[in-house]
């Protein structure tokens, strides 16, 4: 076989070679604890303070903002369980507004300040689209609303959030918004200026960098509750020994990706377009998922009428292209979405989904091989249904 | 694939024989569990690991297939519905049928597969007429003739048993010179849906009205106690009836229709004849009767007999001696020495 084609972007992307090379000098020579009081721990020191203006200059914002964690669900769980728990300290507030579309980082911790801590949770509803409007954001808003937390664009479906304006009724009312930025930042302007948010996560394999490193933007003067306690790392947020190699990876693979944001958006936008296009056209009973225009660049996302995505996956695999499923599932335990079904989709649609996101190593050949082979794949597991005793 | 030792050195030796091998593991429905997950024995997250990592090593991709859906409604609900009918059903045989040699052979051969193989100890033979024959493993103790005796040529031509020729020691050995996992799964008779081995818990859960306790009659039709339900016993029990008596009884035979149980001694236990439905014959069949050796159960011995087709794919099976525990719902398997010639269930006697 030749060399599989990976068409699944939104799911990681390879560490960019500049931005390994950024990181080499702090896995060997400068090794040390930016903790440490001698010659190593400043030089390693030097690199994560580097390293937070860097992060600082993209998000348009002070270096004592920015917050480096583990990943981007740890910068999630920091920031919606930090505010919650500081809100409710300081003024009574039990209440938190999200949406059904929200990444499990963020929905997973909401539920769990709902079942176990006692807090009231809103569920904002979303559009065929999957868009929230910011006018049922403020509609959900009360006294005591601790946060809201709503993502900059979804991860399954594409779609992307008008944060500005939802932040903007937020802050009329003096509740703080957490939005979750790790699938958009690899393409979209995080400038937290525009984007009027509290806190926003990030996570740096989204963007090629390495997987294990995340940042939290937190607006000065926003206090959180830190949800890891320890040495007093990252002013007191995020305890444990930076892992500097990777924070500086991070910020290089940001620096870079905001850098070239607009070439690459265009090829990305270019090759969505042709996708977006010619699966509707040539697949009968196929729909995009998501917003057609407000939406990731590099990401469509259909689902096809009574075909198993798995199922399809697995043809696409061993055909030798890499793609992803709303309901992506290694286990063979395929349920809908919650996404997809929270846009209103019958399961046996929700359960036909494929998501395919370009990106920088992608080719015009890579879309050609794809699509010569999904209309035929998608025709044929329709055919194929199983009947029992046939 | 299910991460133990038979199906790992199953894919090992096809790796090694050449083939293009893609590893399968089927998802089955299992019974919903407290931590909000359900249980399968035959995927359960920690065999699912075991399994991937067997291909991983063997370098060949890996999938997990789900089944439950099919699964539930054609070996769980065959299951319920049989206890329900006063048979003893038997749902591997329903799962080979239904499942792994139709629901799965389709996907196999929807991704261009030329070949399904399991880790099944039986063998498949074609024959020079261009016929597939099903035989039994060479290892007697280990052969799953019995529960893949309802396969037909359809099936066998796209099937491949690897292990079929060694004996369970001799795949232990392979597995070792593999470097693979030698564990496996519990061999037990015990049901790989049920979340604790408890099967009479869940037919009450499942099947209640079968569940009902009713009249133990004599042969002659005297009550002589009462039992918990009929599909708590199987024809030849002795054990759990709760009767005393001057000799030791037995289960003769289930009547649902009565929810009775019926009784006797040892000298009233066993018949010659039974009837199956569904009769299956993997090669030509009969014309009229025909000798073969007869499995009523999984683990019997075969028993001499003669078989003489019926219409309507029924059969009619008479043993040279008398066997003490025919039981309805279970297969009666075919065989002429090696060669498996196929089989049907067990029917119920008419009362």
């Amino acid at each position: 076989m030749s060399e599989p084609v990976y068409l699944d972007y939104a799911a990681t992307t390879p560490v960019d070679a500049r931005v390994l090379e950024a990181m080499l000098p702090y896995l060997r020579e400068d090794f040390g604890n930016p903790s440490s009081v001698h010659v190593f721990g400043r030089r390693a020191e030097k690199a994560l303070e580097q390293a937070r203006r860097t992060v600082a200059e993209v998000l348009q914002c002070a270096p004592a903002e920015v917050y480096f964690t583990g990943c981007g669900s740890e910068a999630d769980n920091l920031a919606v369980r930090g505010l919650a728990f500081t809100a409710r300290a300081a003024r009574g507030a039990d209440h938190l507004i999200t949406t059904p579309i929200e990444h499990e980082a963020v929905l997973a911790t909401v539920h769990q300040l709902r079942d176990h801590f006692g807090f009231d949770v809103t569920e904002v509803p979303v559009d065929a689209a999957g868009r929230v409007s910011a006018a049922d954001v403020e509609r959900a808003l009360r006294p005591t609303t601790a946060l809201v937390a709503v993502m900059l664009a979804n991860n399954e479906i594409g779609t992307v959030q008008p944060i500005a304006e939802i932040a903007a009724v937020c802050a009329a009312r003096g509740v703080p918004v957490h939005t979750d930025a790790v699938q958009a930042a690899s393409q979209l302007d995080v400038d937290v200026r525009h984007l009027g948010v509290t806190t926003l996560a990030l996570g740096a394999h989204k963007f090629y960098g390495p997987k294990g490193v995340g940042a939290l933007y937190v607006r000065a003067g926003t206090r959180l509750l830190p949800a890891q306690t320890g040495g007093g790392q990252e002013r007191g947020l995020r305890a444990g020994t930076h892992n500097v190699a990777y924070i500086v990876g991070l910020a290089e693979a940001l620096r870079l990706t905001a850098a070239e944001r607009a070439a690459h958006n265009a090829r990305f936008r270019a090759w969505r377009e042709r996708l977006i296009e010619a699966v509707l056209t040539t697949i009968p009973d196929s729909r995009l998922t998501g917003h057609r225009s407000e939406r990731l660049p590099n990401h469509a996302s259909f689902v096809f009428h009574g075909v198993n995505g798995n199922d399809l996956l697995m043809h696409l695999d061993l055909a030798g292209i890499a793609a992803s499923s709303g309901s992506a599932c290694k286990t063979g335990d395929p349920r809908p979405s919650g996404v997809l079904l929270a846009l209103g989709l019958a399961p046996e649609w929700a359960l036909g989904s494929l998501r395919v996101t370009v990106g920088r190593g992608t080719t015009d050949a890579h879309l050609d091989q794809l699509l010569a082979a999904l209309p035929g794949l998608v025709h044929k597991l329709r055919a194929e249904q199983w009947a029992p005793g046939a | 694939m299910s991460g133990g030792v038979d199906s790992s050195v199953a894919a090992a030796l096809l790796v090694r024989q050449g083939y293009d091998v893609v590893g399968l593991m089927l998802r089955l429905w299992g019974e919903p569990v407290a931590d909000g997950g359900v249980h399968n024995r035959c995927c359960s997250p920690d065999s699912m690991a075991q399994a991937r990592r067997v291909a991983e090593q063997l370098a060949i991709p890996f999938y997990a297939i789900d089944a439950q859906a099919p699964f539930k409604a054609r070996v769980v609900d065959f299951f319920v519905d049989g206890y329900a009918a006063g048979l003893t059903p038997n749902p591997c045989l329903e799962c080979n049928r239904q499942i792994r040699w139709d629901f799965l052979l389709k996907k196999a051969l929807s991704l261009e597969a030329a070949y399904l193989a399991t880790g099944h100890y039986a063998r498949v033979r074609s024959t020079a007429d261009g016929d597939y024959q099903l035989l039994k493993a060479v290892d007697d103790h280990k052969d799953q003739s019995y529960v893949l005796s309802v396969m037909g040529q359809a099936q066998l031509r796209h099937a491949l048993f690897p292990i079929g020729g060694y004996t369970k020691g001799e795949v232990r050995a392979l597995a070792r010179e593999f470097g693979l996992p030698v564990a496996e799964r519990p061999e037990s008779q015990d049901l790989c849906f049920l979340a604790d081995n408890d099967y009479r818990r869940f037919l009450g859960e499942h099947a209640a009205a079968a569940l009902r306790p009713g009249p133990i009659l004599s042969a002659d039709g005297r009550v002589v106690g009462q039992h918990q339900g009929l599909p708590l016993y199987t024809v030849g029990q002795r054990k759990g009836l709760g009767l005393t008596g001057p000799e030791p009884l037995y289960v003769l035979g289930l009547r649902p229709e009565l929810n009775a149980l019926v009784v006797g001694t040892a000298a009233e236990l066993g018949e010659d004849r039974l009837t199956a439905g569904r009769v299956h014959w993997i090669g030509r069949a009969p014309d009229g009767p025909r000798p073969a050796e007869v499995k009523i159960r999984y683990k019997a011995p075969p028993a001499p007999a003669t078989v003489t087709p019926l219409p309507e794919a029924r059969a009619e099976v008479v043993f040279e001696r008398r066997l003490r525990d025919i039981t309805p719902g279970q297969a009666a398997v075919f065989y002429e020495g090696d060669v498996c010639l196929g089989g049907g269930l067990i029917e119920r006697r008419s009362p």
